[in-house]
C-alpha cells in the first residue's frame, strides 16, 4: 500500500511532517500516520505562545483503538494551534496534510530542518516498518 | 417488524410516567422533624415506572446480551469458566450479607475465619508467605505490588531504582500501574519464540532497577522458557519481581509462581477461581507475597489474635503490617467475592485445582490443532490454557480481527479477545476454559474454519457482519465524536467555569 | 483429545516447567460436594451477628438499607452475572444500555453532566478525582487539600494511591468546630480541594463557601457524597462541585462486610477526558439504530498504557446495575421517601437521646440520618453492653480517629430501624450511666 509523502517538506521517524512557509513553518501528522490510526475522533492542541524543544509532546490524537502522541520536529514557539481540527478531527483522515496542519510554528533554527528525511527516505521508512 | 430506528429497549426514562412507582415505603412511624427547606432539592430527574415496568425492562435489556451462560465466550486472559450458581448462594447467607464492615470484630467471627482460611490457600496455592485479601481487582493488586516494591527499596535506603522492566507482550494494566506508582517503565522485546529476550534483560538490569512485572504464562499463552534464569538475573542485580496472576488458570497445581521466586503475585478471583464477571466486575485482586515483602502488605491482614484451645475455635482479627503501603480501598476489601471464591477452592480441593489447570491447558492445545492449518500461528510452541493467532491472510488484505470476530457472533460464539497482546498482528487470543466439552470446542473449531473460507470466497459474509445480533455492526467512531453520555440535560455547563490549567 | 494435540499424557503439555517445582502437593482440605461446601459456609455464618438479627445503629460510610426484592432477582439473571466487560457492544446491548442508563441516573442524583460506569467504591473514586485534577494542571499543581471531616478511610486510600507521585496531600486536622479554616488552607498551588456532604459526622456543611475559595484560587472542588441523602437534598453539582464522588453501596447492594460496592464518579463535561473509568456512549448501528458502546476508550489503559488516565480495567459492573435497578424501582418518589425516612428517623432518636442524663447530641449543624452522640463513658464500653445485654449492633466509636471526640458515638438511622428499634436503643442507652 502507498501512503503520500509529498516532497515539499520534511518528516521525522516518528510520522510528523514540518513545511515552511516564509517565517513560520506549519506541523502536521502523515497520511502513512492517520492511517494508521484509522478514524480520528480527537485532537488536543497545545496553546498558543507555548514553547517546545524538539521531540516534545506537541499535541495527541485519538481513534478508536488508539491514542499518539504527536512530537515536535523542531524546536520552537507556537504561534498559532489549528483550532478547527477541535470540531472537525476527521480532517486529519482526509487531508492530513493540507487543511489538518496543526501548528505553526516561529522555529529556533530553521536551517535544522535539512537534517530531517525528504520524502524519499520517508516513504522508505514507512515501507520497512510496513510488512 | 421493528422501525429500523427504534431502540432494542427503550431507555428506562422513556418509559417513565408521572406518579407512577415500583415500590411502596410505609409512613414514618416516628414523629416527623422539619425538613431544612433552605437544602432541599427542587426536583430529582429518575424515572417513575411500576414494577413490572422495571422487571420487563431490564429482563428485556439483559436478553440482549451474551453471557457464558448462554453460550461459549473464549475471551483470552479472561478465563470465562463456569461461574458455579452455589457460590451466589454462599454468598448471599444472611450471617455474611448482613454484617457491617465496621463491626466488632467479636461479632463477626464466621467473616473473618473465612477471610483467613483464604488467605492461607491462596498462599498454598501461589507458594507465598503472605497473602492480602484488599485489592478489588488485577489492576489494584499490581498497583499494590509495584508500590510495595517501591516500598521495599526506599526502607533499605535505596532510592535509585526508580525503573520497572516491563515485556512488551505484558498487559496494559502492567505500565499504568507502574505510572501510577510514580515509577518509570523500561519496555523489554519478546524473543522469537514469545519469551522475554534475556540478552535484552541482562543489559537492562543496573542498581536503577527496582523489578520485572512479567506475566507466566504470558499473554501468548506461552511460559516463559527460562524463567528460572529471568528471575536470577533480576534478583542478581537487586531487583524484585512482580507476576501478574491472570493466566494462573494454567498453573495451579502445576508449579508455584512462589517457589519459582517470584516475590510477589495479584491472583484474579474472577478469572482462575470462578467468581462471576458481572457485565465488567466486580473483580477481586488480592496479593501474595515473598518473606521479605511481608511488613508492607496492604491494611489490613486478617490474623489469629488467640489461638484455639481443645473447645474453642481460634479468635480472628486484624492487623496493620508494619511498614504498610497503607489502605487500598475502605474496609474489607471485595467480601462477596471472597466467599464464593472460598466455595470455589472448598468445592475442588488440591487435586481439582491441578484437574482444573490440565483440562484447561488440554482444551486449549485441542482447539488450536484443529485451526491451526487455517491460521496462521505466530510462535511455534506448546500453548498452555490460551494461544494467540493472526486474524488475517496476506492474500485477503481487506478482512481483519474485527471482521472474522464479528462473523462468529452470527455463529452464537462471543469473539476471542481482539488485538491483543499488541505485538501480534490482528491478533485473536483464544482461551476455552476447562469447564467447556469436546462438541463446544469441535464447533467453535468449525465455526473458524468456516470463516476461513468465507474470508477467501466470499468476504462480504465477513464485512457485514454481524446479521443475527439484536444491533447491526456498531459505528464507535461515532460514539467518540459525539459524546453522548447522559440522556438527559438536565445540568448544562457550570456558567462560574474552574481555573483553566494553563495558567 | 491428546492424540490430536500431538502428545501421549497430559502432563507432557508441562515439560516446560522445571522439573523440581512441577507439580506440588497442594495442602488444601479434600474437595467437599456442593451440599456440604453450602452447610459449611452457614455453620461459618452462624458466628456471624448481621443487621437482620440485630437492628444496626452502625454507619460510618456503610449503611443498612432496603434491598428491594427484584434487584437480587436481576442480578442473579445470567446475561447480566456472567457476561464481560462489553468489549464487543453488539452482543452487550443488555449491559451497556444498563451503563448508560445508570451514568444518566447518577447525573441526576449529583447535579453533574457526565458520570462514569464505576469505580471499586468510594474510597478509590476519592483517589481517581485526585489523579485526575492533577492531570488537569498537567503537573504545575501538587498541593491536595483533604478537609477534616472526609472519611478516614478517604484519606489512608488517597495518601496510599498518591505515595509515589510526589505530591502534598494536607489533610487539615483541626477540630470539626474549626470548619471554617478549611478554606484558609487554599491557595494557587491547590489542585483539588476535597470535602464530604453529608461529612463522616453526618453534618450539612457550606459547599458553596468552599467552591467559591476553590475557585477563587483556581483549584478544582470534589465533593464527596451520599447518595440517599441526593434523594432529598440539592446536589453539590448545583453548589459549583466540579467532581462528586461517593459510597453507592445504599444503591440496592447489602452491606456484606464491604464488599463489593461501588464508586460513583461524575464531573462536568469538559472535563470529561480527565475522567478515569469506562465510558458508555450513545451512538447508531450500521442500520441507523440506537444502540450503546463503550467510548473514549484511547483514555484507558488497554491502550494508552504508560499514558492512561488510571490503570482501572475491571470495575463493580454488577453493582452498578443493581444501583441502576434500585433507582429505576424507587424513581424519584421512591427516593425521596427513603431519603425522608431515614431523616425522621435519625432525628428522633437524637431528641430522644438528647433527654438523656450524660448524653449529648451535636447541634452544630444540621444533618442528615447520622449524628455525634457525646457518651458518659467510652464507646467501646458501652458497645458491648448494647451488643451483650440488648442484641442491639451500636455506632462508630469515634475516639479512634479524633482525640478530642473520644467518648463520642457516630450513630446512624436508616429506614431499616423502627419506631421500637428505637425506642430500646433509647432505654437501653438510658440505663447504661
Amino acid at each position: 500500500m502507498n501512503w503520500s509523502a509529498p516532497d515539499d517538506r520534511r518528516y521525522t521517524e516518528t510520522d510528523e511532517w514540518i513545511m515552511i512557509a516564509g517565517d513560520t513553518a506549519k506541523v502536521g501528522i502523515t497520511d502513512y500516520a492517520q492511517d494508521q490510526l484509522s478514524d480520528i475522533v480527537y485532537v488536543e492542541l497545545p496553546a498558543t505562545g507555548a514553547s517546545f524543544d524538539t521531540g516534545d509532546i506537541i499535541a495527541i490524537v485519538e481513534s478508536v483503538k488508539a491514542a499518539a502522541d504527536v512530537h515536535m520536529p523542531l524546536s520552537g514557539v507556537v504561534t498559532e494551534a489549528n483550532r478547527d481540527l477541535e470540531d472537525q478531527p476527521d480532517k486529519v483522515n482526509s487531508d492530513p496534510h493540507g487543511d489538518a496542519w496543526f501548528i505553526k510554528v516561529k522555529l529556533h533554527h530553521p536551517s535544522k530542518i535539512d537534517a530531517l528525511m525528504d520524502s524519499e527516505a520517508y516513504a522508505h521508512h514507512c515501507a520497512a516498518r510496513n510488512n | 417488524m421493528i422501525s429500523p430506528n427504534k431502540r432494542e429497549e427503550p431507555l428506562v426514562y422513556e418509559l417513565s410516567r408521572p406518579g407512577r412507582r415500583g415500590i411502596q415505603f410505609p409512613d414514618p412511624d416516628v414523629p416527623r422533624t422539619k425538613l431544612p427547606s433552605s437544602l432541599l432539592r427542587e426536583d430529582l430527574n429518575l424515572p417513575e415506572i411500576t414494577q413490572l415496568d422495571a422487571v420487563r425492562h431490564f429482563q428485556r435489556l439483559s436478553q440482549l446480551n451474551h453471557s457464558i451462560d448462554s453460550g461459549f465466550y473464549p475471551l483470552g486472559s479472561c478465563t470465562m469458566k463456569y461461574n458455579p450458581r452455589v457460590n451466589e448462594d454462599a454468598a448471599r447467607i444472611p450471617g455474611f450479607l448482613y454484617t457491617h464492615p465496621l463491626q466488632d470484630t467479636n461479632t463477626v467471627q464466621g467473616s473473618l475465619a473465612l477471610m483467613h482460611e483464604l488467605q492461607e490457600w491462596l498462599k498454598e496455592i501461589g507458594g507465598f508467605a503472605g497473602v492480602s485479601l484488599q485489592p478489588a481487582a488485577g489492576a489494584h493488586g499490581e498497583l499494590s505490588g509495584i508500590l510495595m516494591i517501591r516500598a521495599y527499596h526506599l526502607a533499605r535506603g535505596d532510592k535509585g531504582r526508580r525503573k520497572i522492566l516491563i515485556p512488551d507482550s505484558a498487559h496494559g494494566t502492567n505500565p499504568a500501574s507502574t505510572t501510577m506508582s510514580g515509577l518509570e517503565l523500561i519496555e523489554l522485546p519478546s524473543d522469537k519464540r514469545g519469551n522475554v529476550d534475556v540478552k535484552v534483560l541482562r543489559s537492562a538490569c543496573s542498581e536503577n532497577v527496582a523489578g520485572l512485572m512479567i506475566t507466566n504464562p504470558n499473554t501468548l499463552g506461552l511460559f516463559e522458557e527460562h524463567i528460572e534464569e529471568v528471575v536470577d538475573i533480576v534478583h542478581d542485580c537487586g531487583g524484585l519481581i512482580y507476576g501478574d496472576g491472570a493466566n494462573m488458570n494454567a498453573l495451579t497445581g502445576i508449579v508455584r509462581p512462589g517457589d519459582l521466586g517470584f516475590d510477589v503475585m495479584h491472583y484474579n478471583l474472577h478469572k482462575t477461581f470462578s467468581t462471576p464477571h458481572g457485565g465488567g466486575g466486580p473483580g477481586s485482586g488480592p496479593v501474595g507475597v515473598s518473606e521479605r515483602l511481608m511488613d508492607f502488605l496492604p491494611d489490613p491482614l486478617v490474623t489469629i489474635i488467640e489461638d484455639s484451645d481443645e473447645d474453642e475455635p481460634p479468635l480472628y482479627g486484624f492487623k496493620t503490617p508494619p511498614k504498610t503501603i497503607g489502605r487500598m480501598k475502605a474496609f474489607n476489601g471485595q467480601f462477596g467475592t471472597l466467599v464464593r471464591a472460598y466455595a470455589y477452592i472448598r468445592a475442588h480441593g488440591g487435586d481439582g485445582l491441578r484437574g482444573n489447570a490440565e483440562h484447561a491447558v488440554l482444551n486449549a492445545n485441542y482447539l488450536l490443532s484443529k485451526v491451526r492449518d487455517a491460521y496462521h500461528l505466530p510462535f511455534e510452541r506448546t500453548c498452555l490454557h490460551e494461544f494467540v493467532i493472526e486474524g488475517r491472510w496476506r492474500d485477503v488484505p481487506n478482512v481483519h480481527a474485527l471482521d472474522i470476530s464479528k462473523r462468529l457472533m452470527d455463529y452464537g460464539f462471543h469473539p476471542p479477545t481482539n488485538y491483543f497482546p499488541l505485538i501480534v498482528k490482528e491478533a485473536l487470543m483464544i482461551e476455552p476454559t476447562e469447564t467447556e466439552s469436546r462438541e463446544t470446542l469441535d464447533a467453535f473449531a468449525d465455526a473458524l474454519l468456516e470463516i476461513a473460507a468465507a474470508a477467501h470466497n466470499n468476504p462480504d459474509e465477513l464485512r457485514t457482519a454481524p446479521q443475527t445480533t439484536p444491533v447491526g455492526r456498531i459505528d464507535e467512531v461515532r460514539a467518540a465524536r459525539n459524546l453522548v453520555l447522559c440522556c438527559h440535560t438536565q445540568y448544562p455547563s457550570n456558567p462560574d467555569p474552574s481555573a483553566d490549567p494553563e495558567s | 483429545m491428546l492424540a490430536a494435540c500431538g502428545v501421549e499424557d497430559i502432563s507432557d503439555f508441562f515439560a516446560i516447567i522445571p522439573e523440581k517445582k512441577r507439580f506440588p502437593t497442594l495442602d488444601l482440605p479434600e474437595p467437599l460436594s456442593e451440599m456440604e461446601v453450602l452447610r459449611e459456609l452457614k455453620e461459618l455464618a452462624e458466628s456471624n451477628a448481621d443487621a437482620e438479627h440485630h437492628p444496626c445503629f452502625l454507619g460510618a460510610g456503610a449503611y443498612h438499607h432496603y434491598v428491594p426484592a427484584l434487584v437480587n432477582h436481576m442480578l442473579l439473571r445470567g446475561e447480566f452475572l456472567t457476561a464481560y466487560t462489553p468489549y464487543q457492544p453488539e452482543v452487550s446491548q443488555g449491559t451497556l444500555q444498563t451503563m448508560f442508563e445508570y451514568q444518566s441516573m447518577i447525573c441526576a442524583l449529583t447535579g453533574m453532566e457526565v458520570a462514569n460506569a464505576s469505580h471499586y467504591d468510594g474510597a478509590t473514586s476519592a483517589a481517581e478525582a485526585v489523579i485526575m485534577a492533577l492531570k488537569h494542571f498537567r503537573g504545575h499543581r501538587t498541593k491536595i487539600v483533604l478537609s477534616p471531616t472526609l472519611h478516614p478511610q478517604y484519606s489512608q486510600v488517597i495518601y496510599t494511591y498518591t505515595q509515589g507521585m510526589g505530591i502534598k496531600t494536607l489533610a487539615v486536622n483541626e477540630p470539626p468546630d474549626e470548619l471554617d479554616n478549611l478554606n484558609t488552607h487554599i491557595d494557587e498551588q491547590t489542585a483539588l480541594v476535597i470535602m464530604q456532604y453529608p461529612n463522616f459526622l453526618g453534618e450539612l456543611e457550606d459547599i458553596e463557601n468552599v467552591a467559591k475559595a476553590s475557585h477563587d484560587n483556581g483549584a478544582l472542588l470534589c465533593v464527596v457524597t451520599n447518595p440517599i441523602a441526593m434523594g432529598m437534598l440539592k446536589p453539590p453539582g448545583e453548589y459549583g462541585a466540579d467532581i462528586v464522588v461517593g459510597e453507592g453501596q445504599p444503591l440496592g447492594i447489602p452491606m456484606s462486610y464491604g464488599g463489593p460496592y461501588l464508586g460513583f464518579f461524575a464531573t462536568r463535561q469538559k472535563l470529561v477526558r480527565q475522567m478515569s473509568g469506562r465510558l458508555v456512549g450513545e451512538t447508531l448501528d450500521v442500520n441507523g439504530k440506537p444502540s450503546y458502546a463503550l467510548t473514549l476508550t484511547p483514555r484507558e489503559q488497554h491502550i494508552r498504557r504508560d499514558k492512561a488516565t488510571s490503570n482501572i480495567c475491571t470495575n463493580q459492573g454488577l453493582m452498578a446495575t443493581a444501583a441502576a435497578i434500585y433507582l429505576s424501582v424507587l424513581g424519584k418518589q421512591g427516593l425521596r421517601e427513603v431519603a425522608e425516612l431515614c431523616f425522621h428517623k435519625a432525628h428522633y432518636a437524637s431528641d430522644c437521646i438528647d433527654t438523656l442524663p450524660g448524653y449529648s447530641v451535636r447541634r452544630e449543624r444540621p444533618f442528615f440520618l447520622e449524628f455525634v452522640l457525646r457518651c458518659p463513658a467510652p464507646v467501646s464500653e458501652i458497645n458491648a453492653i448494647l451488643f451483650d445485654d440488648y442484641g442491639i449492633i451500636g455506632g462508630y466509636d469515634l475516639g479512634q480517629d479524633h482525640d478530642d471526640l473520644k467518648n463520642h458515638m457516630l450513630l446512624a438511622v436508616t429506614e431499616m430501624n423502627t419506631r421500637d428499634d428505637i425506642d430500646a436503643l433509647v432505654e437501653a442507652l438510658g440505663a447504661i450511666k
